[in-house]
Formats: C-alpha cells, structure tokens, sequence
C-alpha cells in the first residue's frame, strides 16, 4: 500500500484516486504546490508518521478573516493567525514561499516555535481571505488572533527572567575567577592588601547584578510573606541577601571569608532553572489561549412589522422572535417557531452528527443552524442561556482547583521554619556556649543559611518538570499547568467522554458492502453538492465518484437530482420512501425511481487504539468510567465493545460535574479525558484533566494536558511519564536532605569556608540535575 | 602587581560587551524563533526574500 503523495497517509488500496491520493484535497494541494513549482517540499520535508498528517479539511468551519484584518501604520494590512499542522521547516518554507509569490503580498512570516504566522500585504492587490485560503488548501488549519491579547505578560516574564540570568551569568563568571584566585592565594600567601582588592572587585559586580537579577525571586517572596504564606523563594532571597550583605561586612573589615561567588552562582542556577519552567509552559499555553470571541456575532431579531434588525445578544428581549439563517451560529436559547432543519450542536454536546429540529424544538446559543432557515422564540439570551451556564460552572469549578498547592511549596512550608530555627539556634548557641563576640556567631549562623539554602530543593521540582514535559510535547503532548504532572501522578480513577474523545469525533460510512460500489458512486455523485457532515464522510468513502450536476438541495430533507425516470433522491428516511427500520446509529437513505430504497449507516468509530488503552489502564489499577451526553443504546454498544463496566449515558453536563465530585468524596482522584464545552465543566472540577486537541479552545483552557494526533495513547504515556516524574521529585528531595544533613552539622560547627560551600552547593545541584535527567533516558515501562 | 589593573579591567569589559551583545539580540528579537532559525539555514535558495529576520514580531 503506498502512502497518498501529498499527506503521507496510508491510501486504501480499494478507492485510489487519480494516481496515488487518499482524497481530492490532498490531490488538489498537491497539484497547487508543483504548480508553483515548489516541489521540492516533498524532498525537503521530514514527517513523524506520529503527528497529525497534512491533510486538507474539508471539513473546517468558514471563518471570515476579513473581520481580523489590522491596520499597519504603512497603510498595510495585516493578519496574525496560528497555524496548525506546521511539523518541519519545510513547512515553514512551502507557507512563506506560497504567499511570499502572491502579488500584493509585503511580508509572511512563520515563527516556527509558536506556530504564528504574520502576513502583511497591500489591501489594493490582495484579499484577506483568498490568501488564507491558499494556505487552507495545502492543508494547514488557521486560526485568527489578537496579538496584543494573547500572552504578553507570560512573554515580558518570560524575557525578564532572560535578561537576569544574562546579567546573573555574567557576574558569575567573572566572580568565579576572582574567586578562584582568592582560593588560590590562601595556599600561596596572597597579601591581605590583593585579597581584599578581589573581594571589593566581587563586591562591585555581584552587588548590582544581585540587585537586578534577583528581583524575580524577591518580588514573588514579598507577596508571599504579604499574604502570610512561605514559598521557595522566601529562604531563597534570605540566603542571596544575607550572603551578599556578610560578605560586604566581611570585605569592609578586611575578613578572610566573602560569599559573593556562592550568592551569585546560586541565583545563576536557579534562573537556569526556573526560565526553562517558564519556557516549556509557556508554549503549551499559547496553544491552548485563544478562547477567540468568534462566536460573539449578533442576532437578527424580526420585530412585528416584520422588519429585520442587527440586534447584539445580550440586548435581544425576551420572547422575540430571531431569524437564523443556513450556515449561522444560533446566539440565543429558544423554541423553534418556523422551519425545519439540523443543528450542528458540537459545542455544547460534542456530538458531531448534525440534530433535527422542527417546530417546538429547543435549540441553544452556541449550536450551528446547518440545512434551512429557521425562526426563533427567544426563551434566553446573553448570561441566561446554557452556554454562559457551562462557561460559568467551568469557572467555579476552575477556582475550586487553584487552591491545589504544589509539592515545593508544601516542602518549602516546613522546610523554611527548620532552617530559620536552626540559624537561630546555632546564633544563641555560639553567643551562649563560647568565648566568640556576637559577630562570629553571627556569621556562623548566617552561613548555616547559605549553607542550606535550597538550592537543590529549588531545583528538584523544576528540572524533573522541564525534562517531563519536553519529553512529553516531543510526542505531542503539552502540559498547560505546572502541578497538572503531580496531580497526575496521584490519579487512581480515569473517566472518559465519548464523542471525540474515545471515538475519532466524525462520522464514518460502515456498511459500503451491503451498498455496493456503483450505487455507492452514484450515491457519493450527488452527496458532493452538500456540506452536510454525512454527506461529507459518503463522498470520503468513496472519493473517486465524480460529482453530478443539477443536483438540488432540499432544505431538511435532503439531496435531489431529477432524471427522465423521475427524480433520484438521498435523505431523510421518510423522504426517500425507507422502510421503518430499526437503527442505532445515524443513516442516510438513497432511492432511484423504481427500486427499493437503499440505507447508509454511519458511525462516529472508536479510536485505533481506545481499546488497548483501556485495557492498559484497567491492568495499571486504574478505575475506568464512561460518561457520556449520548444515547443509551450507543453508550452501551461502546462501552462493551471497550470493556468498560462503568458507564452513564445522556448525561448533561452537570450531570458530570455531579458524578465527579461524588467520585471526590468518595476519596478518588480523578483524571477526566473528554473535549467539548459539555465536558468543561467536569475537566476543571476534576483532580488532573486531559482534552484532546481537535477539542475546542474552551475545553483545551479547561484541560491541564492538550494532546494531539489521532490515538489516545498518550493518555497512557502522560500518565506514566507523571508517575516516573513524581518518583524523581522526590528522589531528589531525598538527595538534596541528604546532602543538608552533611553540611549542617559543619555549618552550625563553623566550619565553612567559601570554598566547601561553592563546592557543596554545585555538587548537590549537578547531583539532583543528573538524577532528574534519568527520564530523559529510556522507555518508561507501564507499571 | 600592577598589570592586574588593567588585566581585570579589560576582562570585566569584555565581559561586560559578551553582556551588552546579548541583551541587544535579546531585545531586536533574535530569540523569537529557535526552531525555526536553526532550520531556515539549511534552506540556501532566496525564495524567503520577504522575511527578514530583523522584523520584530508583532506580539512585543
């Protein structure tokens, strides 16, 4: 079997296309690159078979990018969009070299780490959405952003903490030569007057650069302090502080001993340590940020003149009556009062098999208005509809878990009392116990806090975390909060969603053999004039059909094509004349005049791979549960056809919020894996949360973890990556007391020198480093 | 002792140049893009010619 040219995916030996390609997308992007002679991104490109291919969708929601144009000062216009399925530079080049080509166009440009692409061209010679669409069509999904919305303070964070671990960098390493020197000199005899000039050197590099560069860990102490809290940077500033200021003490009075060199390298370290924490996160978020305001829109409301007028949602009255059209987004909650069609309710339910809805039918905010015009009874609008409801049981659900605190700061609670105590101790007890003045005493017990300052604590969480997500986003799977991999590792329960989540989220054709290939080309001819999801997936089944002309579409009912023999139709069951048969799943009917009407059935299939992974889980002592909005009987069928024994169908979404706090109470820690904004509410009430990315932008803000690709392994795979992290973790906290139950005693006996604590404090760091880095390493066995 | 003076002098200024350097690059936004940039040089053809690396990145 070769793979399609254009994609890389497998093409099914049975419904080849032209000459090797799996769809008509892939051939149409194929043609459209070599057409520009641009070729040689086929050479150039190197695919991981794991990642998502490049697929054109056809599928994908029609935005309008005209309404997200910008305007530059050189009277350009501008376009900020994220780009999905960009995998190599080759990518990058073929998305710049296409635009770069199009006339008008002024810059394109990809920045290949965030996946944004910026466009700028001259509004006189191109148009926004053709030029998205070129890109649309080699098979990158687009989204449209806000640049001065989207993470700019993680980004200024970000760039802080950079230029301080410059500045921090560079001091250390100056000092350290001094340093070095100094040491040196203790053996060789250097004069008191030299020594004291490389300590007054050290003095004037490490003081501003502490100054500067120690600000993050500063600011993020004092608030802690400001709200009654410690956290690890609170004895982290101690030591930096109090290192820096008895060294100064020191110098003025020509002492032997300055710790500029300890205090500038130990905040060096941690910023090391701390900007790839930031690093690593902040990309997952910029995924995962965009909650765009697509769907804000307007409502057309019809008043009893009959006139039409632009009304936003939140001024519509109540029991107006609102006009939706084919293809809109439905902005408030109602009863149908006219027409009959089908509502695509994916954002709510996560069900992607289109609803019908006739007279009388509730529909909600938020639901696409798929197949004819509909009018509305408004029953509510703005923050009463049921969407702002599950955004806002999102939210409550959200802050009940930002009360989760993180390991480091649990430690750092008992452990910073210990370590002032034991400074205190050693303080009284030199004053009290020797002939020493309270000076000496003084700088012993200031050393028992360089000593133990955290270094190696500060580290052992961070540094497990940078090399577990790192090793996680390489098979696409990105951790969005920084405790998502200890809540994790805690887990013992995994609740699944269906739609989307076990199953692939679209329809599939599954019973083509029943049909036969020439009534299923036929059927496919005509299924290519409509946009409907069913529709689709009949013509992915059998994309060699060409398309019919003259085909007709009959608003809710279905696709019509007239003929000399009568009228040949594909529809709804009791317009083509079915037979009442008992289905589960949903159908499609195709009659020809004179013959019996054929069924199509679909089915929106599991993933590849769902049924090992919940095997998997089940064998890892994990409880498995299915919590579904769907069907009875479809929930049922799939839970079986998993293994799953626990499992609730037609579940609303605080139907799921509810099930999970039960689980809660009853001592369970809760993994939650679905998408769709049905499932928001329960991802932020549970204890650790997984979405798949093909979810949407509400649900991926409410998940911890976002993975991508077509399997659900990496449910497995972050789990187990969680546990090993969370054995390194505390590895190396027992490390790093190990480490400080050596050098305390030697600390509070006064026995410090600058020396053994550069060499202590380094050593216990690479220690710690070296251990975490074991799960870079090999394969994690499941255990 | 006294080449010492100068000796330190000019390392710290050296050093302190290493630093001015990178704070720049920092700034003009040559960090943007680590992947990419690390790709785009094995690319030797002049088919990019509308992107050029010194565009700040309009999300500053």
């Amino acid at each position: 079997m070769a793979g399609c040219l254009h994609c890389g995916q497998d093409t099914p030996a049975d419904k080849v296309i032209g000459d090797g390609f799996c769809c008509t997308g892939c051939e149409a992007a194929y043609n459209l690159i070599n057409g520009l002679g641009l070729g040689r991104y086929y050479e150039r490109r190197s695919v991981d078979p794991d990642t998502a291919p490049l697929k054109p969708d056809e599928d994908a929601a029609v935005i309008d990018y005209s309404a997200h144009v910008h305007q530059t000062k050189d009277g350009l216009s501008a376009l900020y969009l994220m780009v999905e399925g960009i995998h190599c530079a080759a990518c990058v080049w073929l998305i710049e070299t296409v635009l770069g080509r199009t006339p008008g166009v002024v810059k394109a440009r990809v920045n290949m780490t965030t996946r944004r692409l910026t466009l700028e061209w001259d509004p006189q010679l191109a148009e926004a959405n053709s030029l998205a669409a070129s890109i649309a069509q080699l098979g990158y999904r687009l989204v449209p952003f806000d640049p001065r919305m989207l993470g700019v303070e993680t980004q200024k964070e970000e760039k802080e903490l950079l230029r301080a671990m410059a500045v921090a960098g560079f001091a250390a390493g100056n000092v350290m030569l001094l340093s070095v020197s100094i040491w040196a000199g203790y053996t060789q005899g250097m004069l008191s007057v030299t020594r004291d000039m490389m300590h007054w050197l050290s003095a004037l590099i490490v003081l501003p650069a502490v100054a500067y560069a120690g600000v993050p860990f500063f600011r993020s102490a004092l608030s802690a302090l400001r709200n009654r809290r410690v956290n690890m940077d609170v004895p982290i500033s101690l030591a930096v502080i109090l290192a820096s200021a008895m060294s100064l003490f020191e110098t003025i009075n020509h002492g032997q001993h300055a710790y500029f060199d300890s205090a500038v390298t130990l905040l060096f370290f941690l910023l090391i340590g701390r900007y790839l924490d930031r690093r690593a996160r902040g990309r997952a978020r910029s995924a995962a940020e965009h909650m765009l305001a697509l769907n804000a829109g307007s409502a057309t409301v019809i008043d009893e003149a009959g006139e039409k007028h632009m009304v936003p949602p939140n001024q519509v009255p109540m029991g107006a009556t609102v006009f939706v059209a084919t293809g809109e987004r439905i902005t408030v909650d109602g009863r149908v009062s006219e027409g009959t069609s089908e509502t695509d309710t994916s954002l709510i339910t996560g069900e992607t098999i289109p609803q019908p809805v006739s007279v009388g039918s509730a529909v909600f905010a938020g639901t696409v208005n798929l197949s004819a015009p509909l009018k509305i009874q408004v029953t509510a609008a703005d923050e009463g509809t049921l969407l702002a409801e599950i955004v806002r049981m999102m939210e409550a659900a959200e802050q009940g878990r930002a009360k989760y605190v993180a390991l480091a700061d649990r430690v750092a609670r008992y452990y910073a009392p210990v370590v002032h105590g034991l400074a205190l101790i050693t303080f009284i007890g030199w004053v009290v116990f020797s002939d020493l003045g309270w000076q000496p005493s003084l700088l012993n017990a200031i050393a028992v806090l360089i000593i133990t300052c955290p270094c190696a604590l500060a580290l052992a969480v961070p540094v497990v975390q940078v090399i577990a997500s790192g090793r996680l986003m390489r098979q696409g799977i990105l951790i969005k909060t920084g405790t998502a991999l200890e809540r994790l590792a805690e887990s013992d329960w995994v609740v699944f969603d269906k739609t989307g989540t076990l199953t692939e989220g679209r329809p599939e054709l599954i019973n083509a053999d029943e049909i036969g290939p020439d009534i299923l080309a036929k059927a496919a001819g005509l299924a290519a004039a409509s946009k409907h999801p069913l529709a689709k997936a009949l013509v992915r089944a059998a994309p060699k059909a060409a398309p019919v002309a003259g085909v007709r579409e009959y608003p809710g009912q279905g696709l019509g094509l007239r003929t000399e023999a009568g009228e040949i139709r594909l529809g709804r069951r009791d317009w083509c004349g079915g037979p009442a048969v008992e289905t589960d799943g949903p159908e499609m009917w195709f009659a020809e005049p004179g013959k019996a009407p054929v069924q199509i059935r679909f089915e929106d299939r599991l993933r590849v791979d769902a049924p090992e992974v919940v095997a998997a889980l089940k064998a890892q002592g994990y409880g498995v549960e299915l919590l579904s909005g769907d069907r009875e009987a479809v929930v049922v069928k799939a839970a079986e056809g998993l293994g799953i024994e626990r499992f609730q169908a037609q579940c609303t979404p605080a139907d799921k919020r509810q099930r999970l706090e039960t689980l809660a109470n009853e001592g369970r820690k809760v993994v939650m894996v679905g998408d769709g904004l049905n499932d928001a509410p329960a991802l932020a009430a549970a204890h650790a949360s997984l979405s798949p990315s093909s979810a949407i932008d509400v649900s991926q803000t409410a998940a911890d973890v976002v993975f991508q690709g077509q399997k659900l392994s990496p449910v497995l795979e972050a789990l187990a990556v969680s546990k090993r992290a969370d054995r390194l973790v505390k590895q190396n906290f027992a490390l790093a007391f190990l480490y400080n139950s050596i050098t305390i005693p030697l600390a509070v006996a006064g026995m410090i020198t600058p020396l053994v604590a550069a060499v202590a404090m380094s050593s216990s760091s690479i220690v710690v480093i070296g251990n975490s880095l074991r799960l870079t390493r090999r394969r994690i066995k499941s255990e | 002792m006294d080449f010492l003076v100068y000796l330190i002098a000019a390392a710290l200024f050296l050093g302190l140049l290493g630093l001015i350097a990178f704070l720049w690059a920092l700034k003009s936004g040559q960090f943007e893009d680590l992947d990419g940039a690390a790709s785009r040089i094995l690319f030797d053809d002049d088919e990019m010619t509308s992107s050029k690396p010194d565009d700040k990145s309009p999300e500053d």
